[in-house]
């Protein structure tokens, strides 16, 4: 089980796009293998750089306003957004160290 | 010190990890830290997998090939190989969070990676509308119409799967007729949101943040038209994932991994392939998890008949 918190449509203005802090968010569904095998990566770095990063997920089925808006075709899709705004986007399961890259300026 | 590491963790992977677990050989497979359990990961209904009569989804038999091989033995890490030392005795196996293993003898098979159409829009638009994995994408393209670029198995069962969503499935094949199965093409055909595009080629994606449209050219009289989609997905086929080997290991035309006749036996003593990495014809979970079978043995012969000098390099891992 993931250890990242859960946002929804009712919570996404509250707690992602009008939070001081970064926050990466990962659009996933129950149905998406690729996302299952992503999760724990995603715990694993948000657990390692817990003051620099917030890790949340989003359950696109549940969640479809906010999947729509952002535009989400594909998952699992991690965004970061800062002061409201998207200043990332990863699209795909990746390895480890293939994140970490991606995400090097949120990590450092 | 291993006597067997299996690097991969599809339907050849796990069978050779079953064999050889029940060999007494307690092997190591290196599963891959996202893409474990393989290309089945990716499907739903899984019909030609004989034992199933009424089908199996692809990430449930695989849990189960999983847990086989598991319950004989097998160790499984979740991890990539980031690099591979198969000459000498000892073969060395690198992993992405640095751990080094040592095996006396290593089955490869990583299997396949998608093939792509080699445009540079479609690497550009990758996660904005175009795909490579229908089940994975698909639901965020309800209402919608989209395109299926291909003629195989894969490219039948995407199209059929994307009817559940989409109000129209445009199935774009650069030829005239199909490779596919017959049971797929009959179903495909009956379909009527399923439309045939033939001796159709994709010349270009357009979209700027995300795909609007594609272009198709037709391959008989050079004529280009638009397709309007808001989604393509490519199942054009796919290339044998070999580049962990290059330069080490002997590969054929077909970029497969050269085996000797029917077995296992790659080009480098003590190195065993299988799969669809050795494959460029069948490429059936079947046929990948008898070659697994055949891999395992393989091994467990060449391991049976090594000298005592090699084997006494090796300190047997306590159970």
């Amino acid at each position: 089980m993931s250890t990242a918190k859960d946002v929804t449509d009712a919570t996404f203005q509250s707690e992602v796009l009008d939070s001081d802090k970064t926050i990466m968010v990962d659009f996933w569904a129950e149905w998406c293998g690729p996302c299952r095998a992503v999760s724990p990566i995603l715990d694993a770095i948000a657990a390692e750089h817990s003051e620099k990063l917030s890790i949340v997920k989003l359950n696109v089925d549940d969640n479809p306003e906010t999947a729509m808006k952002y535009g989400i075709t594909s998952i699992p899709a991690m965004k970061v957004y800062r002061g409201g705004e998207v200043v990332k986007t990863v699209i795909g399961a990746k390895p480890k160290p293939a994140l970490e890259a991606d995400l090097a300026e949120f990590l450092a | 010190m291993r006597q067997v590491i299996i690097v991969g963790s599809g339907p050849a992977g796990y069978t050779a990890a079953i064999y050889a677990a029940r060999a007494n050989l307690a092997p190591l497979v290196i599963a891959s830290s996202v893409e474990f359990g393989g290309e089945l990961m990716k499907t739903t209904e899984v019909e030609n997998f004989p034992g199933f009569p009424d089908g199996i989804m692809g990430p449930d038999l695989m849990v189960k090939m999983q847990e086989q091989a598991e319950r004989f033995g097998a160790e499984i890490v979740y991890d990539d190989v980031v690099k591979l030392e198969l000459d000498g005795d000892v073969k060395r196996v690198t992993l992405g969070n640095g751990d080094v293993h040592e095996s006396l003898t290593l089955i490869y098979a990583t299997g396949s990676a998608y093939r792509k159409l080699g445009l540079d829009d479609e690497t550009r638009l990758s996660g904005y509308g175009v795909s490579w994995c229908a089940t994975c994408d698909g639901a965020f393209f309800k209402q919608k119409k989209v395109a299926v670029i291909g003629g195989g198995d894969s490219a039948l069962e995407e199209a059929t799967f994307l009817t559940r969503f989409a109000d129209k499935v445009y199935l774009v094949h650069r030829r005239d007729k199909l490779r596919a199965s017959a049971a797929l093409q009959d179903r495909a055909f009956a379909d009527p949101k399923i439309e045939f595009l033939w001796n159709e080629e994709v010349a270009h994606v357009y979209g700027d943040e995300k795909v609007t449209g594609i272009g198709l050219l037709d391959t008989n009289t050079g004529e280009e038209k638009t397709l309007d989609v808001t989604g393509m997905f490519v199942a054009i086929g796919a290339d044998p994932r070999t580049h962990l080997v290059h330069g080490q290991l002997e590969l054929s035309p077909e970029g497969t991994i050269t085996v000797e006749g029917r077995s296992s036996r790659t080009s480098l003593p003590g190195v065993f392939a299988a799969g669809d990495v050795i494959d460029p014809t069948y490429k059936q979970a079947a046929t990948a998890a008898g070659s697994g079978v055949v891999a395992a043995l393989d091994a467990e012969k060449y391991l049976a008949e090594l000298s005592p000098e090699v084997i006494a390099k090796a300190v047997p891992v306590a159970v």
